[in-house]
């Protein structure tokens, strides 16, 4: 039903360096809904580590070339909330004193499109057919949340998978504490708050903690490695894919 | 002046983390403000929307401020009030201890004010022994403490009931407890006799009126209302951007105001005060002061990118949401302003290099946007004044922050611009970090900056392919097929 459609996968460099399977759990699932894939082997940052630390220049010429890889594809879908928010909100004001890359920019942001948000929203899914056993809670994170809006189309996704059993945890809007270099340069903070989030995921007696951002969910693995602790970290594309752990 | 230390940021923040108490206070805080104020929102007649319409309301003001504080004085001189702009905090002090010596004042009481915390009243008033007594309950606890607020509206919150008992049974001299039904009616006792014996009354201006030409002020306890009409003379300190055109912009502002600070639907008193006492008024001072503080805004409103920060009424609704601060409280920001709203202005009042551990110390999440009730967008801010520091900045005198930081991200900024250097990029860490990979391909334990991660999280290293490789052979594959 869907093979006219096309999409040009951007994965995020966190899970291109360090979890490629949640890569590959993306392509199953367009794979499996017939839809064409295109993945631009040119692609690699988009930016946001240098406009977050502050370095804009550096971060433009990341964009630019974001902007070249991607050009006139008609839908980019990334499985990060927080890269797409970096394409879809800042890339304006990285190019707001450039009219021609101003325009390519915002239309660019239009394009751009996080997993869930195509899923639900652009493909009309919820059900897709997917099994998973278990108990899952979710984690909202911030850039999806607030940046991008995306808060109920991974819980409808998740909901629909058989098998699976779905937990709110307590404060799943609040923040993991990752921040990106934050984590390293204030790691005191980063660990206060992210134990708070660990907390309330333990307390929702989930087996499995999902979302859609990989950074956080690194984040919150790392602690519940150090910790020995039982519950394991899934992107909601490797859920929605039916990946074993 | 008062007292700067956002140097300490990080030890002062390390400080709060490992505060058993602080830590319990901050989050009940955090449940009852923050979340209350969310439902607040939601449960208004016009929608949380009415935010976006309240930041209009403000900012126009802002941008109107010459003509709307001059209309202010106007009106109040007119009423035979007196009104003093002050350049900067030493001004405005000096303005105020002159009146106090003029009229031989020997006790002072004072309604909770941040801005009176910014240009640091009560120490220059110590030093000229002069008492200033704060009548805030939360206020009044921690200056019997010796100490300084940590939260704009419940300065107190890291003093437990029976740390209260024990400074009250000493200070007050009353018998220990911690009934705080108690501790509140020795608390009341004792400051209705500084009320009655106090000369001059010292208060804040949530938000002037133009229109009408009055300054407001906002509480719970009814101390302000106290405070500001029952000594002979009344000092009122406004920062120049606390000013609204008209009346009417106050009904959605304090509906706004309450609802953040404190979900309330209005605070429990609200006093328009427009200069002294008139013939036939019962109460109300004889002489009325209003002094109009600068110090530093001016430079705010100059800048388009920062003038937003001016809409702000100090309500606390930020510190309610925010992670960071409801994990390491108010004192890590060193300065009168705390949360959020102090990453954001203190750098731009005191200095950015000075406070950079303040805007660099958050996590972006964005969640104090979403509690601001004039709805000001402080991670924008926040990623503005990390730009600033990134690259210096002629016009705010900042240097650059990191120099090794800005050639690694030079550097950076060439790679992500190849894919083949990117993927050279990658190959190298992982087998850097190949060398810290344990038996179970974890990293628990990474030197330099990494520590910061290691030190409390595990890591995965880089796989062994990465998926634009693992997609390029697979679609070769598909081609060779």
């Amino acid at each position: 039903m869907n093979s006219n459609k096309k999409v040009t996968l951007f994965i995020q460099c966190i899970i291109d360096g360090i979890f490629p399977e949640v890569g590959v759990a993306v392509v199953r699932i367009f794979e499996k809904l017939g839809i064409t894939i295109k993945c631009p082997a040119e692609q690699t940052c988009c930016g946001q580590p240098a406009f977050n630390s502050g370095y804009r220049k550096e971060a433009k010429r990341a964009a630019e070339h974001f902007i070249n890889v991607f050009g006139d594809a008609e839908a980019i879908v990334c499985p990060s909330g927080s890269c797409v928010n970096m394409v879809r909100n800042h890339y304006p004001e990285l190019f707001r004193d450039d009219a021609k890359q101003l325009e390519k920019a915002k239309g660019i942001g239009v394009r751009t499109f996080e997993l869930t948000e195509y899923l639900v929203d652009v493909l009309g899914l919820e059900d897709l057919g997917s099994r998973y056993d278990g108990r899952i809670t979710y984690h909202d994170s911030c850039h999806l949340m607030r940046g991008i809006g995306v808060k109920e189309q991974p819980r409808k996704l998740i909901r629909k998978i058989r098998g699976a059993e779905f937990i709110e945890m307590k404060d799943s809007d609040k923040c993991c504490g990752f921040g990106g270099a934050f984590s390293v340069k204030y790691p005191e903070i980063s660990t206060a708050i992210l134990e708070d989030k660990v907390k309330n995921i333990i307390d929702s007696n989930a087996e499995i903690v999902t979302g859609c951002d990989m950074g956080c969910l690194m984040n919150i693995q790392g602690l519940l490695s150090r910790r020995g602790l039982p519950v394991k970290t899934l992107h909601i594309a490797q859920l929605l894919a039916g990946q074993s752990i | 002046m008062t007292r700067i230390t956002t140097e300490n940021y990080r030890e002062e923040a390390i400080k709060g983390i490992n505060d058993p108490v602080l830590q319990k206070a901050l989050a009940n805080l955090q449940i009852r403000l923050g979340r209350g104020a969310e439902e607040a929102y939601r449960n208004l007649p016009e929608g949380p929307g009415l935010r976006r319409k309240a930041h209009e309301i403000r900012m126009k003001a802002v941008e109107n401020l010459d003509s709307l504080l001059e209309r202010l004085s106007e009106k109040i001189r007119s009423r035979g009030g007196h009104v003093f702009f002050a350049e900067d905090a030493d001004a405005a002090v000096t303005y105020c201890l002159e009146t106090a010596q003029k009229h031989n004042v020997r006790l002072a009481v004072k309604g909770k004010s941040m801005i009176t915390e910014e240009i640091g009243l009560n120490d220059a008033f110590a030093a000229a022994g002069i008492e200033v007594a704060e009548t805030d309950l939360g206020e009044y606890i921690i200056q019997l403490a010796g100490e300084h607020p940590s939260h704009i509206i419940a300065p107190a919150i890291h003093k437990t009931r029976s740390e209260i008992g024990l400074l009250f049974s000493e200070k007050l001299n009353i018998p220990y407890t911690t009934d705080p039904e108690t501790l509140t009616r020795a608390a009341r006792k004792a400051l209705r006799e500084k009320f009655l014996l106090a000369d001059m009354g010292i208060s804040g201006c949530n938000i002037a009126c133009a229109e009408t030409g009055h300054i407001t002020v906002v509480s719970n306890e009814g101390n302000i209302r106290m405070s500001t009409t029952l000594p002979k003379v009344h000092v009122a300190f406004m920062g120049m951007e606390r000013i609204t055109a008209r009346l009417s912009d106050h009904d959605i502002l304090f509906r706004l105001l309450s609802r953040g600070a404190a979900a309330q639907k209005m605070a429990g008193y609200v006093s328009y005060i427009g200069g002294p006492r008139i013939s036939g008024q019962a109460d109300g001072p004889d002489e009325f002061h209003l002094v109009i503080i600068d110090n530093g805004r001016t430079k705010i409103l100059a800048d388009e990118e920062f003038r937003e920060m001016l809409c702000c009424i100090r309500c606390g609704a930020c510190l309610n949401m925010c992670p960071v601060y409801g994990k390491i409280g108010g004192h890590a920001y060193g300065y009168a302003y705390s949360g959020p709203v102090g990453a954001v202005v203190t750098p731009l009042l005191v200095g950015i290099n000075r406070a950079k551990d303040l805007c660099l110390g958050e996590t972006l999440c964005g969640a104090c946007k979403d509690a601001c009730p004039v709805d000001i967008d402080l991670p924008r801010m926040l990623l503005l004044l990390r730009s600033k520091l990134a690259d210096g900045d002629l016009k705010w005198n900042v240097r650059r922050d990191n120099t090794g930081e800005k050639i690694l991200y030079g550097i950076w900024s060439e790679i992500v611009q190849r894919r083949w250097a990117y993927d050279a990029m990658l190959s190298l860490s992982r087998k850097g970090l190949r060398l810290f990979t344990g038996k179970e391909g974890i990293i628990s334990s990474l030197p330099f900056f990494l520590k910061g991660w290691t030190d409390s999280r595990d890591m995965k290293p880089p796989a062994r392919e990465s998926f634009i490789r693992q997609w390029k052979k697979s679609e070769n594959q598909r081609r060779v097929k």
